[in-house]
C-alpha cells in the first residue's frame, strides 16, 4: 500500500499511552517518508496530539518502538527530539506570552557562550537571526520585541513556524496549525507546507477537519478513541470515505484497516 | 498577517535597552515623595545623613532577600521560609563561631560564613527538591520550612542568645567601623561608574554593528542620572561621621554586600539562559517544557539561590545585632515578599525585576523609619505597611491594565 520505497523517516510501531485509566493512544502504527505529508485525522480527543507529543519527546510512551531514519529512538525529552531533527508546531503553539518573538523563537535553544556555570546569551545575534527568519515568513512582522501576549494569532503562529524552519526540521509535526487562522493565513500555511515538502521534509499534519488537509496530504491516518481506524493514500479514497472513517470508524475499500476499524462494516 | 505593519523599525529595541523602566522610575518618584513627606512631618529628621545611613543598612537585609524572592516569584512560586532560614543559619554561624571553633583562630569567622552559605544552599535545595521534583506546592513546602527552621533555630542553642561575634565579622553589619571610609568610597564610585560606562558602550557597539537601532541619547541620559544619584549617595554616606570625630563613615559594608548581590542577580536575570528560563517557566510552564527547558532543575536552582541569599542576609543581620538569637528574622519573609511585589513582581509569575525589588525594599524601610521618626508605634506601622502593600499591587494592576 505504501507507495514510497526506502527507509521511512519515522516509523512508530505498537505505540501505547494511557493517562490514568484513559487509553489516549492504543497500539498505533504510523510511518512517514521524506517529502511526504501524512494527515493525522480524527475527532477531538481521538489521541492525535498525544501520539504526536510522544514523537516530539514531550510524553514518554508506555510501550512500542519509534525508529527515526531506521535507528531506534528513545525520545525521552524534547531536546532529544530536536537533536533528531523533529520539530513540532504544537496545537497550543508553546509560546511564553511574557516573552517577545526573539526569546520565543530561541526558547530552550538560545545562542549562548558558556562561561563557567553560566550560559550568557548573545541577545543581539539572536535578534538578528530572528529578524531574518521571521521576515522571510512574514515581511510585515517587525515588532520582534513585543511580548507575545500582544501579538495577533497569525503572528504567534509565525513564531512557532519560524522555530521549525530555523532549526531545520527533517520531520515537522504541525498540530492543528490553521485552527486560529483566517482564510488568507491558512492559504499561506498551505503554500509553506508545499514548499517544505519539496525540500524533502516529512510532515505530519494534524487536523480534526478533513477539508483543511485533504488536498495537501499524500496519505491520511484516521484515529478514533486512541486507535487507528485506517490508513489510505489520498489518491485511493474520496473525502466522503475519509469522513466515514472519522465519524463511523468504517474503513472503506482502498484503505488499510487498523485495530480501530469497526469490525463489522455495513 | 499583521495589523502592526506600520510599526517603524526604530521600535525594534527591547524595552530594557531603550533607556528607562517606567515602573521602576515611578517607584523612585514615590520614594522621593515618602522622603520629603516624612522629612516635613518629623521636623527635619528624615533627610539627615544619620537617618539615611541607617535606612541603607536596614534596607540591605530586606533587599538581599527581595532579590531572591523576585526570582522565586517570577517562576510562579513563593518562599515563606526566608525569615526562619535566616534565623536558623544565623544561629548555626553564632554557635560555631562563639562556642565551637576557637575564638582566636583567624580562620574561625571565614569558615563559619562559608558553612553558613553552604547550609543556606542546602536548605534551598531541600525546598526546591520538594517543590520541583515531588510536586508539592511551594506555599506548603515553605510554610513547612517556616516552622521547621524557626524550630531548628531554637534547637541549635536551646533558645539561648549567643554573643559576641568576631570584630572583623561584625563589619558586615555596618556598625561604627562597618563602612568603607571616605576615600575608598569615592574610589569605588569611580571604578563602578567607569565599568558601567564601558559596559554600556560595548553593548551599544555590538547592537549597532548588527544593524539595530540603539538609543544612544537615552543611554547617555540614563548614565548621567545614575552618576548623579550615585555621587549623591556616596557624598551622603561620607558626611555621616563616626561618633565624637570628624571622620566620615562612607558606604556601609551591608550596602556593598547588597551591591554585589544586585550586580550578580541583574547579570543572571538579564544575560544568562537561567534568567530567560525562570521567566519562561513563570510565563507558561507547559511551553517551557515543550521547548526542552529543564524546568525542574531551573526551579531547584532558583530556590538554592534564595537559600544562599538567606545565608548572606543572616551574616549581615547577626553581625549588626552582634548576637545570635532564635527569633532573628521573624516576619522578614513578609517584608521580602512585599518589597518584591511593590517592585513589580507578579504573583502569577513571569514578571519582576531585581532593581524593582531593591526600590521596593527601600520604600518599605523608608516607611518604617519615617513612621518611627514621627512616633508611630510598631502596631501602627504594621497597619500602614499592610495598606501600602495592597495599594501598590492595586496601582500596579490598574496601570498595567491601562497600558
Ligand atoms: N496530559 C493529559 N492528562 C490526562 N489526559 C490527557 C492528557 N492529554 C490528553 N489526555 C486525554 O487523552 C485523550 C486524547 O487527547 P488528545 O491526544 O489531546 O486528542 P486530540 O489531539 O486528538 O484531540 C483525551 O481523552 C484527553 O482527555
Ligand atoms: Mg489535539
Amino acid at each position: 500500500m505504501e507507495t514510497q520505497t526506502g527507509k521511512p523517516l519515522v516509523e512508530m510501531r505498537g505505540v501505547f499511552k494511557a493517562f490514568g485509566g484513559v487509553h489516549a493512544v492504543e497500539d498505533v502504527d504510523v510511518t512517514l517518508h521524506a517529502g511526504e505529508v501524512v494527515a493525522v485525522l480524527g475527532h477531538n480527543g481521538a489521541g492525535k496530539s498525544t501520539l504526536m507529543k510522544m514523537l516530539a519527546g514531550a510524553y514518554r510512551r508506555d510501550a512500542g518502538s519509534v525508529h527515526i531514519d531506521g535507528k531506534a529512538a528513545e525520545l525521552a525529552s524534547p531536546a532529544e527530539a530536536f537533536e533528531l531533527g523533529i520539530e513540532t508546531i504544537h496545537q497550543t503553539l508553546a509560546l511564553a506570552d511574557n516573552l517577545d518573538a526573539t526569546a520565543n523563537l530561541f526558547l530552550g535553544r538560545e545562542i549562548a557562550w558558556r562561561v563557567g556555570p553560566f550560559r550568557i546569551m548573545d541577545s543581539a545575534r539572536m535578534r538578528d537571526v530572528a529578524a531574518k527568519v521571521i521576515s522571510q515568513l512574514n515581511p510585515r512582522f517587525t515588532n520582534l520585541n513585543t511580548p507575545c501576549r500582544d501579538l495577533s494569532g497569525g503572528q504567534r503562529q509565525t513564531i512557532a513556524i519560524a522555530r521549525a524552519i530555523h532549526f531545520e526540521a527533517h520531520v515537522l509535526i504541525m498540530d492543528e496549525p490553521t485552527a486560529a487562522l483566517g482564510p488568507h493565513e491558512t492559504a499561506m500555511v498551505a503554500d509553506l507546507i508545499r514548499e517544505l515538502k519539496s525540500k524533502g521534509i516529512g510532515i505530519f499534519l494534524i487536523s480534526h477537519d478533513i477539508h483543511d488537509v485533504f488536498d495537501l496530504a499524500d496519505r491520511v491516518v484516521v484515529m478514533k478513541n486512541g486507535q487507528v481506524v485506517g490508513t489510505a493514500n489520498t489518491s485511493d479514497v474520496s473525502q466522503d470515505d475519509v469522513l466515514g472513517m472519522i465519524i463511523l470508524g468504517k474503513c472503506p475499500e482502498g484503505a488499510i484497516p487498523g485495530p480501530g476499524a469497526r469490525s463489522n462494516p455495513q | 498577517m499583521t495589523t502592526e505593519s506600520l510599526d517603524p523599525p526604530a521600535m525594534n529595541v527591547a524595552p530594557r535597552d531603550s533607556g528607562f523602566n517606567v515602573r521602576t522610575l515611578s517607584l523612585v518618584g514615590l520614594l522621593f515623595v515618602i522622603a520629603v513627606t516624612f522629612h516635613l512631618l518629623s521636623g527635619g529628621l528624615f533627610l539627615t545623613a544619620r537617618n539615611l545611613y541607617n535606612i541603607v543598612v536596614q534596607t540591605s537585609v530586606v533587599a538581599i532577600l527581595a532579590c531572591g524572592m523576585t526570582i522565586v516569584i517570577v517562576t510562579r512560586n513563593i518562599d515563606l521560609s526566608v525569615g526562619s532560614v535566616l534565623g536558623c543559619v544565623g544561629m548555626v554561624i553564632a554557635l560555631l563561631q562563639i562556642q565551637i571553633f576557637p575564638q582566636e583562630a583567624a580562620w574561625n569567622w571565614p569558615l563559619t560564613v562559608v558553612i553558613g552559605l553552604a547550609l543556606g544552599a542546602l536548605i534551598g535545595a531541600w525546598h526546591g527538591f520538594w517543590i520541583a521534583y515531588l510536586g508539592v506546592p511551594s506555599f506548603v513546602v515553605t510554610l513547612g520550612g517556616l516552622l521547621i527552621f524557626r524550630g531548628a533555630a531554637f534547637e541549635v542553642a536551646q533558645g539561648k542568645t549567643l554573643a559576641p561575634f568576631d570584630p572583623i565579622y561584625r563589619l558586615f553589619g555596618g556598625g561604627i567601623d562597618g563602612a568603607l571610609g571616605v576615600g575608598p568610597s569615592w574610589m569605588l564610585f569611580v571604578v563602578i561608574m567607569v565599568l558601567y560606562g564601558l559596559g554600556e558602550i560595548l553593548v551599544h557597539r555590538r547592537q549597532t554593528r548588527l544593524g539595530f537601532h540603539s538609543k544612544a541619547r537615552a543611554k547617555v541620559l540614563r548614565f548621567a542620572l545614575v552618576l548623579v544619584a550615585a555621587a549623591a549617595f556616596v557624598a551622603t554616606m561620607n558626611s555621616y561621621l563616626k561618633p565624637r570625630s570628624d571622620i566620615g563613615r562612607g558606604v556601609p559594608i551591608p550596602a556593598l554586600v547588597l551591591l554585589s548581590v544586585v550586580l550578580f542577580m541583574e547579570f543572571v536575570t538579564r544575560f544568562t539562559t537561567f534568567g530567560r528560563y525562570i521567566f519562561a517557566i513563570g510565563g507558561n510552564i507547559d511551553a517551557a517544557r515543550l521547548n526542552g527547558i529543564p524546568t525542574r532543575r531551573t526551579v531547584l536552582v532558583a530556590f538554592i539561590t534564595m537559600g544562599v541569599l538567606c545565608a548572606i542576609a543572616a551574616v549581615v543581620t547577626t553581625a549588626r545585632l552582634n548576637a545570635g538569637t532564635s527569633s532573628t528574622g521573624e516576619l522578614l519573609e513578609l517584608s521580602a515578599i512585599a518589597a518584591a511585589v511593590i517592585g513589580g513582581a507578579s504573583l502569577s509569575g513571569g514578571r519582576g525585576t531585581i532593581a524593582g525589588a531593591v526600590v521596593g525594599a527601600l520604600i518599605i524601610q523608608s516607611l518604617e523609619s519615617g513612621m518611627v521618626l514621627i512616633g508611630a508605634s510598631s502596631s501602627q506601622r504594621m497597619v500602614a505597611i499592610g495598606l501600602v502593600l495592597m495599594a501598590a499591587v492595586f496601582a500596579d494592576k490598574y496601570l498595567s491594565g491601562e497600558e
